[in-house]
């Protein structure tokens, strides 16, 4: 397994308050990495990190080390746009735009300047396929994406991702707003494009945390308790506060 | 029997219920009849140029001589609304296309570029512009724009350009703020997620916010025509009122309100003047209608879920 992004002693204020404490955690790559904890622990606001989606946010400042493939993703000299084409994202909440599926997906081409209509076409085919959505809105690609079942529409937020064709893949608790069917169907998902994709997820479903990542992370109030492969994890956590959450004594 | 009573009787509550609910509707009852009574009165004084004075409605809107006391060759009386229906529509129309641009960029500066403070600053500033009244922005205009055109472009300095300049600054506010409004209300979500697809801000905001706000924008647009189709005083202040078919921007012309305007004085009730000026008020209030119509279809179709 080779590490695809490192991140080393980071830390993270609102302002005065601290909310990440220090830690570390590298990830690997085709892997799919579960971060765990309850809510508030600081899953989200360090995921925000790995592609800057803090920056939009005034009051913050974070400190310590993030490289991919041995970049600094804080470096002044990084092309901000190209890092998060690279280092793509799947919010908790479906949010396709307003706009027919095709223009959904094929959003992040079109910024990259692509005119082939040819060669577009063929990218989101293979995108929607890739997100196991094509089957359902192969025959109304032209109609709105909000017309679309919530996990349809998730899925077409996946394929809009995948279309840009990132390195990382990161993932908001991307099944909590969807009925169990529709989450496995992505669960199926994400397991399948492991092999072509580095795949960060923050979930608060611990079974899916189980089912589908190779290595999860719990964290609790800003501080990462244990980090290891899911398996040891869930059967064999070596510290205390991992087992009791995982047993569901808090959180 | 008690007993019975008690529990059949109405509790404090349900009879406060049916006393706010009988409220509600003596009023909506009220604000209806008040609608229907005016619409009365202007269709029925509006019509009777055309079943009391015998002018053809045709006539009425395409002859393009206004003069309602003189007799023309054709034996009938002059009363062709032409003129001001073009007017009308030239200064809404070009007082909008003006506007636009301005309003969208204001409104995009205000939305989602600028910092908390200048967005309130242009917001108090906005709302001054709406609380003037149009006597003063009338004012304004015969004091600064007539004569700027005049020295310009030579002539009166009065016609059609200083209505639309006087109407551009007036519908800049309408437009502006239902513009940031339908900014505002796309979701932050979809620029979270076009930023997270590696757009730059500026490519979220044309590609994304300015898109999912279309709608909204087309409905600002309107209102504002509305406004500016409506105005009155303003325009009668900088127009010149002369009831002729504008040839270009910056000769006397006059627009349906400014005629009602000008007219509605030197008229005796009953009299075919007065009646004709009853029509162009029935034209007007038929494209308001027009305009509110308009506002509901775009609203119904472009609505964000």
């Amino acid at each position: 397994m080779t590490g695809i992004l490192q991140t080393e002693n980071v830390h993270l204020y609102y302002g005065e308050n601290e909310a990440l404490h220090g830690f570390d955690l590298n990830f690997n790559k085709n892997e799919i990495t579960a971060l765990i904890g309850p809510s508030g622990c600081g899953k989200s606001t360090f995921l925000r990190c790995l592609n800057r989606m803090n920056d939009l946010r005034t009051n913050v400042t974070i400190t310590g080390s993030f490289k991919f493939n041995g970049k600094d993703i804080y470096s002044p000299s990084i092309d901000l746009t190209e890092l998060r084409k690279t280092i793509g994202m799947v919010f908790q909440q479906p949010n396709p735009f307003p706009f027919s599926v095709y223009d959904n997906v094929a959003y992040g081409l079109k910024l990259a300047g692509m005119k082939n209509k040819h060669k577009i076409d063929k990218i989101v085919e293979e995108s929607l396929k890739e997100a196991a959505v094509w089957d359902e809105v192969k025959d109304s690609l032209n109609k709105s994406a909000l017309s679309f079942s919530g996990g349809q529409q998730q899925r077409i937020c996946i394929a809009r991702v995948l279309a840009v064709k990132p390195k990382i893949i990161l993932m908001d608790e991307p099944t909590s707003a969807l009925d169990p069917i529709s989450s496995s169907k992505i669960e199926d998902t994400l397991v399948r494009l492991k092999k072509d994709f580095t795949i960060i997820m923050v979930t608060h479903n611990m079974q899916q945390a189980s089912r589908i990542s190779d290595k999860t992370a719990f964290l609790l109030n800003g501080d990462l308790i244990e980090y290891d492969s899911t398996q040891k994890m869930f059967v064999n956590p070596s510290n205390k506060k991992t087992s009791d959450y995982l047993n569901g004594e808090f959180g | 029997m008690e007993i019975k009573k008690k529990l059949l009787m109405s509790s404090k509550e349900t009879r406060q219920d049916k006393f706010g609910k009988s409220i509600s509707y003596l009023s909506i009852g009220f604000i209806i009849l008040l609608v229907s009574l005016i619409l009365y009165f202007i269709i029925s004084k509006g019509l009777s140029t055309f079943t009391q004075n015998n002018v053809n409605v045709w006539d009425f809107l395409t002859k393009q001589d206004w003069s309602p006391s003189s007799i023309g060759k054709d034996g009938k009386p002059e009363v062709g609304a032409l003129p001001m229906i073009i007017t009308s529509f030239g200064v809404t129309i070009l007082s909008a296309i003006l506007a636009t641009p301005f309003a969208i960029a204001i409104g995009i500066y205000m939305s989602v570029i600028a910092p908390k403070k200048g967005r309130k600053f242009l917001q108090i500033i906005i709302e001054m512009l709406v609380g003037i009244p149009s006597v003063v922005y009338g004012f304004l205009g015969l004091t600064i724009i007539v004569p700027m055109n005049r020295h310009l472009f030579g002539g009166t300095g009065f016609g059609i350009l200083s209505a639309t300049l006087v109407l551009f600054v007036m519908v800049l506010p309408t437009i502006t703020s239902l513009t940031v409004d339908s900014l505002n209300s796309v979701p932050k979500y979809l620029s979270d997620a076009s930023l997270a697809l590696g757009a730059t801000r500026w490519q979220t905001i044309y590609k994304v916010i300015l898109r999912a706000a279309i709608p909204g924008i087309l409905t600002a647009i309107i209102f504002g025509m509305a406004r500016a189709f409506g105005e009155a005083l303003a325009v009668q202040m900088v127009i010149g009122n002369a009831t002729l078919m504008p040839k270009n921007l910056i000769t006397p012309a006059s627009t349906l309100t400014s005629q009602l305007t000008t007219g509605i004085g030197n008229t005796v009730m009953g009299t075919l003047g007065n009646n004709a000026l009853w029509s162009l008020a029935l034209v007007l209030l038929l494209m308001s209608l027009v305009f509110n119509i308009i506002v509901k279809i775009i609203g119904k179709r472009g609505s964000i879920k």
